[in-house]
């Protein structure tokens, strides 16, 4: 059952269903055996690209659907109950567009955003290090100016879409404060000076390369330097926040997914002579575990409107984030329980829903640190 | 080039599909519809021939059904198609494909009393109706040479030659514009409408047109001028659980006997 949707425009409820058309012909058949075999879908980030679903939020003059965050976040979310490794690529991709669409210069939004938004050049965000995960302002890669370039020079961790993207939105050293000594660049796939690890061994998201990116002396033209020097922490905190409520709609999308599948399978298995679904300890289980989704999509929903009216949303993106994914933890875990035995099967989609449940409370900042931002905020609101 | 393709709103085959109690007529309003998926070719392909040459071809897509109809013009709108007529009267209700015909071909002439219609593209059947004859009727009533179940369609000119595969021969025929055309779901891959493609639809003309409009006779058309009456619908019975063959050895000759047993081979 499609999720009944409170959608704000007869253009938002077609685009929901074109997006379900896609999902169901494209991404749902195939999800299972591409993760099965740790295979990358390249392709259908073209096919999403040609559709206008990767440059949804972004301005018209940008090539972009002039989207609100209601709107494309909802997208998301669908994009995520039939594959979650896309849906996360897409918000990966969208962080990675974000820079150059908010702090590039005309030339390099003319020259970079239309392939960008189109889908014909897929991107990575490099911010985490192997010594700066939480704690990003630890970072260590640097780049030195030398002429009309930079030279580039460190490794950056757990990079989605390493060695697959076309370009690489880098967050690099180019001065010894701990968060204003941070810059920006645009770095293209191929530039001499840059290789790859080994892609991670995953428990989930396998459809999803992730791998450390190396810079040994990779020289960068200065003109790829996006905004200015010192702009970089600026630069990828505020991506975060949007990244942050993208985490929660396609957290909020494989929880859907979860209790779908939980569900089906309880009215159809029999035990003591009737279907699981008519005892109340089950009820109780399906009703607790909607809850949680329907929590999840109203919290995200809240901040993304915050967001749509120009008021601040920092806070709320946290709370989605923690909300929904938690809440994906708990519902893909029961999910698990419902289906008995048979869940804890590769035959079924749900152990493998729960294992990507897992990532989502751990990147785009950990829950903890989610809470930090959270708490934070309490504590200087409360001191006024 | 001026193409109208004839397009179908039909009842989601993946959703719960009924009979009205009453008429016995294929419920309409009661469940979710789209375009049906054979018209889906027929809207790929016209987009593709429009687009050939100095690309100025123009694409009409034109459908006859219920108020709800609309969203399979709509649909092949956001495809590409650049304007669509609709024509909807209750007295369209339960027409066969005799009355359905002569809707369309009134409807076709009208489109093309400005510039002239040079090809009129139908999918090979309705995924519902799945009678496939409206091409044939519609070209007969237009006075037009007809080629249709085409799996691969060529345009030199205003000559439109068309591969057709048979069950023990493949043809070739050639046809001249006008020409009305059906194609299988062999032809093409349709594409997905993209979100301008959406956007775009919003702006495109629409046309609703009545059997008035059309100068068609009421009484030609509907359940009862239709040359074929439902008397009773039932529900198909459940699928029975199948059999199961055991291979201890002569479970070839087990499967021969049960085929030859239920007289299929
Ligand atoms: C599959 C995958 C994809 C990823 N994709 C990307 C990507 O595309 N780009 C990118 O830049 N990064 C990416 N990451 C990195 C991800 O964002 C980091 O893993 C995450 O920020 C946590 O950093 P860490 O792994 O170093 O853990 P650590 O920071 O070492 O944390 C370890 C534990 O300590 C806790 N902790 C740390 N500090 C505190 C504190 N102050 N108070 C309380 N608890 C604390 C954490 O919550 C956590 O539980 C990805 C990671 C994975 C696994």
């Amino acid at each position: 059952m499609p999720v009944d949707r409170l959608l704000p425009t007869d253009e938002s409820r077609d685009l929901l269903a074109l997006v379900r058309q896609i999902a169901a012909e494209q991404l749902t058949p195939r999800a299972a055996d591409d993760e099965a075999a740790s295979r990358f879908p390249r392709d259908v980030f073209g096919l999403l690209g040609r559709a206008g679903l990767l440059s949804l939020p972004y301005p018209e003059e940008f090539g972009g659907g002039d989207q609100p965050y209601e709107v494309y976040l909802q997208v998301l979310e669908e994009i995520a109950s039939a594959w979650m490794s896309v849906a996360v690529g897409t918000g990966v991709h969208a962080l990675s567009c974000w820079a150059i669409a908010g702090f590039g210069s005309h030339e390099q939004r003319k020259a970079l955003l239309p392939d960008m938004l189109g889908g014909e050049q897929l991107g990575a965000y490099c911010l985490s290090e192997p010594q700066a995960g939480s704690d990003v302002a630890a970072m260590s890669t640097r780049a030195v100016r030398d002429g009309d370039h930079y030279v580039l020079t460190g490794t950056k961790a757990w990079i989605t879409h390493g060695g697959e993207a076309d370009f690489y939105l880098v967050f690099a050293r180019t001065g010894d404060d701990r968060t204003r000594g941070i810059s920006a660049f645009h770095v293209p796939a191929g530039s001499a000076g840059m290789d790859f690890g080994a892609p991670e061994r995953k428990m989930g998201l396998t459809g999803s390369t992730t791998t450390q990116v190396l810079f040994d002396g990779c020289r960068v033209p200065a003109g790829h330097l996006i905004g200015a020097e010192g702009q970089g922490m600026h630069i990828a905190l505020a991506a975060l926040d949007s990244g942050r409520l993208a985490i929660a709609a396609a957290a909020t999308g494989l929880a859907q997914a979860a209790l779908d599948a939980a569900a089906a399978y309880a009215v159809g298995r029999e035990q003591f002579g009737k279907p699981i679904s008519d005892f109340q300890g089950m009820q109780f289980l399906l009703a607790d575990m909607a809850a949680a989704v329907e929590q999840s999509r109203a919290t995200y929903l809240y901040a993304a409107k915050r967001r749509d009216a120009g008021l601040a949303y920092s806070r709320q993106a946290s709370i989605a984030k923690l909300t929904a994914t938690d809440a994906a933890m708990r519902v893909t875990t029961d999910a698990v329980q419902v289906l008995g035995g048979s869940g804890y099967t590769r035959d079924y989609p749900v152990e493998r829903y729960m294992r990507e449940a897992k990532i989502t409370q751990i990147f785009e900042g950990t829950n903890q640190v989610q809470r930090m931002v959270i708490g934070r905020d309490v504590v200087r609101a409360a001191r006024g | 080039m001026k193409i109208v393709v004839c397009v179908k709103h039909v009842p989601d085959a993946t959703a719960k599909r009924s009979f009205d109690a009453a008429d016995h007529t294929v419920d309409r309003a009661g469940v979710d519809g789209l375009l049906s998926e054979l018209d889906e070719y027929a809207v790929e392909e016209a987009l593709t021939i429009a687009a050939a040459g100095d690309g100025d071809g123009e694409v009409v897509v034109l459908t006859v059904g219920p108020e709800q109809a609309l969203d399979a013009a709509r649909k092949s709108l956001q495809m590409g198609a650049h304007a669509a007529v609709h024509v909807v009267d209750d007295a369209v209700h339960g027409s066969d494909a005799f009355g359905t015909s002569l809707v369309l071909a009134k409807a076709v002439e009208k489109i093309g009393s400005d510039t002239p219609v040079d090809i009129v593209l139908c999918g090979m059947a309705s995924t519902d109706g799945a009678m496939g004859v409206v091409p044939a009727m519609l070209a007969e009533r237009l006075g037009l040479p007809q080629v249709t179940f085409a799996a691969e369609v060529t345009i030199d000119g205003t000559k439109v030659t068309a591969r057709r595969d048979g069950d023990v021969a493949t043809e070739t025929v050639e046809a001249t514009m006008p020409l009305v055309l059906s194609v299988t779901d062999q032809i093409n891959e349709p594409r997905y409408p993209s979100f301008k493609g959406i956007m775009a639809a919003k702006k495109k003309t629409v046309e609703t047109w009545s059997l008035a409009d059309l100068g068609v006779d009421p009484s030609e058309v509907g359940l009862a001028a239709a040359w074929t009456s439902v008397q009773e619908v039932a529900a198909r019975p459940p699928r029975s659980h199948g059999e199961v063959v055991t291979d201890d050895g002569d479970g070839g000759r087990q499967l021969v006997e049960y085929l030859a047993g239920q007289k299929l081979i």
